[in-house]
């Protein structure tokens, strides 16, 4: 029983983490009608200049500013300097260019800092908090917990109370329309990418201490499972993903604690599978077919 | 359909057919020139020219990414060790073992390549993409959880000795070249068939305009399905060429890294080109090659950073550059002295029909000045 509400209470934990990283592929899903696969791969360079200024100023609060501006830098710098440049019709050339932007990203970084993982500390200590003598979260995690709840709950008030918001939804969803309505269409696109590049990076940078290190490839599971969750809630709906989040991360602690880790792939690639076969709109999109 | 166009469309496979034999001849013939490294190199880029002729006409004529091709060769290798080893140990002779070994691979990668069509074809764009993303990352997880699957080390594949009458003339890495080219011209040429018949034509209906494709009676699912079989068909074929060639079947060789790279031979290639995808089956498995061979002078330490990495930075910038600036690819950029070419060379007939449309890949895409 202890050992349940551990790998649940972790699970939960890991799960805010990928809900992070599954709500920056919705925020650029809603920005630009793209799913971005070169999202990780940025955030990982986001994350290595992080690193470094966390080596140099031995400040968290520093690497973490660090990687949310280099995030939301190198967000604006694909769009303005890559996205905008391919045909829009079909999402197939941009899907192709972030591709290869991955290629050239993890073999950079590869040939720059070499294959081996680069240990990171946490900032507070990951030994287990005991509630009522059952060992439940970590102090990590909890901050973990809270830093995805306000990453959380300040997207949605973005998105759903301010104009910044209402414009970013507007141009996404109907572009010549909102022009004619006096909306920059292309700066709301790069808002959205520097949005979303920067909510990757903060994930990326709150998982790397709970795994085996940095590395070009270190959140290659993270896109794969956060990609689970967007369809899992639909690319639509940040409120799936949150849950669809906790869902994936749950299901992933518990496979990994109770059969094998070698198992959990296969359980999220499972889990994909029924969900695109049974439901392609997703679970909690139930209004919109999915065109793109 | 009446006779004159049957006519025609016999002639056109006919004379597909008899180009794909002379190219095979051709290439059987020039291994004799060639040593055994690259008389194995060979193979090699015949095995993944199955793999990247199949996924283009997927990617450039249905518009069905998959970034899961590796996983489909995969399917191939593992389909042709568990039937090749079982024949072998039987007792039967190499070249029975060989044709049993492709029929399992056969089995093998259509079933993996129906399931996937399946799901392909209910998923568009982003979301058969990830699907196929996901499966390429899981694969080692399937090679070592499935029992009989033979963990991270795969599966040892019998040795495919030369034969008798041939011991004399050539050593085996030829010998495995031979196989990969007649192997390779068995998966390519019905692709090619399919591609300029009337299944291609269905395959851009569905791609160009769905609902427009459904109205004129095509089953835009049945063609995507259609098409996702038969590149995985031919994948898979490319996968038991790399059994054979490479004696073993492991979950290493196909690694994302590898499904990457046969995405951009056939961006590169020119998606859709048939013969481009030949091209950037070259290119892939050559520019690695070289780049290790470069940086073997190097330090010690700079060549291991290097080794990999560098090919791979170099692809990705290609594939950029390409969809950025010259979507057609090789094939677009070579078609007009091609045609200029096969205008000097044909014979002058009036009634010829245009064997090859000039718009085999994307159409250019419209520059964006503003959204």
């Amino acid at each position: 029983m202890d050992r349940l509400v551990l790998l649940v209470s972790t699970g939960v934990a890991r799960g805010l983490v990928i809900a992070l990283f599954a709500l920056s592929l919705v925020i650029i899903w809603r920005a630009a009608r793209i799913v971005n696969f070169a999202q990780a791969a940025m955030a990982v360079v986001a994350v290595y200049v992080a690193f470094a200024l966390q080596a140099a100023t031995g400040s968290f609060v520093v690497a973490l500013l660090g990687a949310l501006v280099t995030g939301a830098l190198l967000g604006a710098a694909v769009e303005r300097g890559l996205m905008r440049r391919v045909s829009g019709r079909t999402p197939m050339p941009g899907m192709i260019v972030a591709i290869g932007l991955v290629m050239v990203l993890q073999s950079v970084l590869g040939i720059l800092f070499g294959p081996k993982h680069r240990p990171m500390t946490p900032v507070l200590a990951e030994t287990p908090l005991s509630v009522g003598g059952v060992p439940v979260l970590s102090r990590y995690d909890l901050f973990v917990l809270v830093v995805a709840l306000v990453v959380v709950v300040g997207l949605g008030v973005l998105f759903n109370r301010s104009t910044l918001g209402l414009q970013l939804r507007a141009s996404a969803v109907a572009p010549e329309v909102s022009r004619l309505l006096g909306v920059r269409v292309p700066r709301m696109v790069t808002i959205g990418w520097m949005l979303s590049s920067a909510v990757a990076a903060l994930a990326v940078l709150l998982l790397v201490p709970t795994e085996l290190g940095l590395n070009a490839h270190s959140a290659d599971v993270l896109f794969v499972h956060a990609f689970t969750v967007a369809v899992l809630g639909g690319l639509d709906s940040p409120a799936g993903a949150l849950l669809g989040g906790v869902v994936v991360g749950v299901l992933v602690s518990l496979v990994t604690g109770y059969a094998s880790a070698g198992l959990a792939p296969l359980a999220v690639l499972a889990l994909l599978t029924v969900v695109l076969l049974v439901r392609p709109g997703g679970i909690f999109a139930p209004k919109e077919a999915r065109t793109a | 359909m009446n006779r004159l166009t049957t006519g025609t469309r016999a002639g056109h496979v006919r004379a597909v057919v008899l180009r794909a034999v002379l190219l095979t001849a051709l290439a059987l013939a020039a291994t004799f020139a060639l040593d055994p490294f690259r008389n194995y190199q060979l193979a090699v880029i015949a095995a993944t020219f199955c793999a990247t002729a199949g996924l283009t006409l997927l990617v450039g004529l249905t518009g069905q990414l998959s970034l899961g091709h590796a996983v489909l060769m995969a399917a191939g290798g593992y389909g042709y060790a568990l039937v090749a080893a079982p024949a072998a140990d039987a007792g039967l002779p190499p070249a029975a073992g060989l044709a049993l070994g492709v029929v399992g691979a056969l089995v093998a990668s259509g079933a993996v390549g129906g399931l996937l069509g399946l799901a392909g074809a209910r998923l568009r764009g982003p979301y058969l993409a990830g699907l196929t993303l996901a499966l390429v990352i899981a694969l080692p997880a399937v090679a070592t959880q499935v029992p009989g699957l033979g963990k991270d080390q795969g599966l040892a594949v019998p040795f495919v000795p030369v034969p008798g009458p041939l011991a004399g003339v050539m050593v085996v890495e030829q010998w495995h070249a031979w196989v990969a080219i007649v192997v390779t011209a068995v998966a390519v040429t019905p692709l090619v068939v399919l591609r300029s018949g009337r299944a291609g034509l269905r395959m851009r209906a569905v791609h160009g305009d769905e609902v427009a494709a459904r109205l004129a009676g095509v089953s835009p699912a049945r063609v995507k399905v259609g098409a996702f079989v038969a590149g995985s068909l031919s994948a898979g074929l490319g996968g038991a060429v790399l059994a054979v060639v490479t004696q073993n079947v492991g979950p290493g060789r196909y690694s994302l890294a590898f499904s990457l790279l046969l995405v951009v031979a056939v961006v590169v290639g020119g998606l859709g080109s048939v013969g481009g995808a030949a091209a950037g089956a070259a290119l892939v498995v050559l520019l690695p090659w070289l780049v290790d061979t470069v940086a073997s002078g190097l330090p010690a330490d700079l060549e291991q950073r290097l080794s990999g990495n560098l090919a791979v930075a170099v692809f990705g910038a290609l594939l950029i550059a390409v969809t950025v600036a010259w979507p057609g690819g090789l094939a677009a950029a070579t078609s007009g002295p091609r045609a200029r070419l096969a205008g000097r060379l044909r014979r002058p007939r009036p009634a010829d029909p245009p064997s090859d449309p000039p718009s085999d890949s994307r159409p250019e895409p419209r520059p964006i000045t503003e959204r």
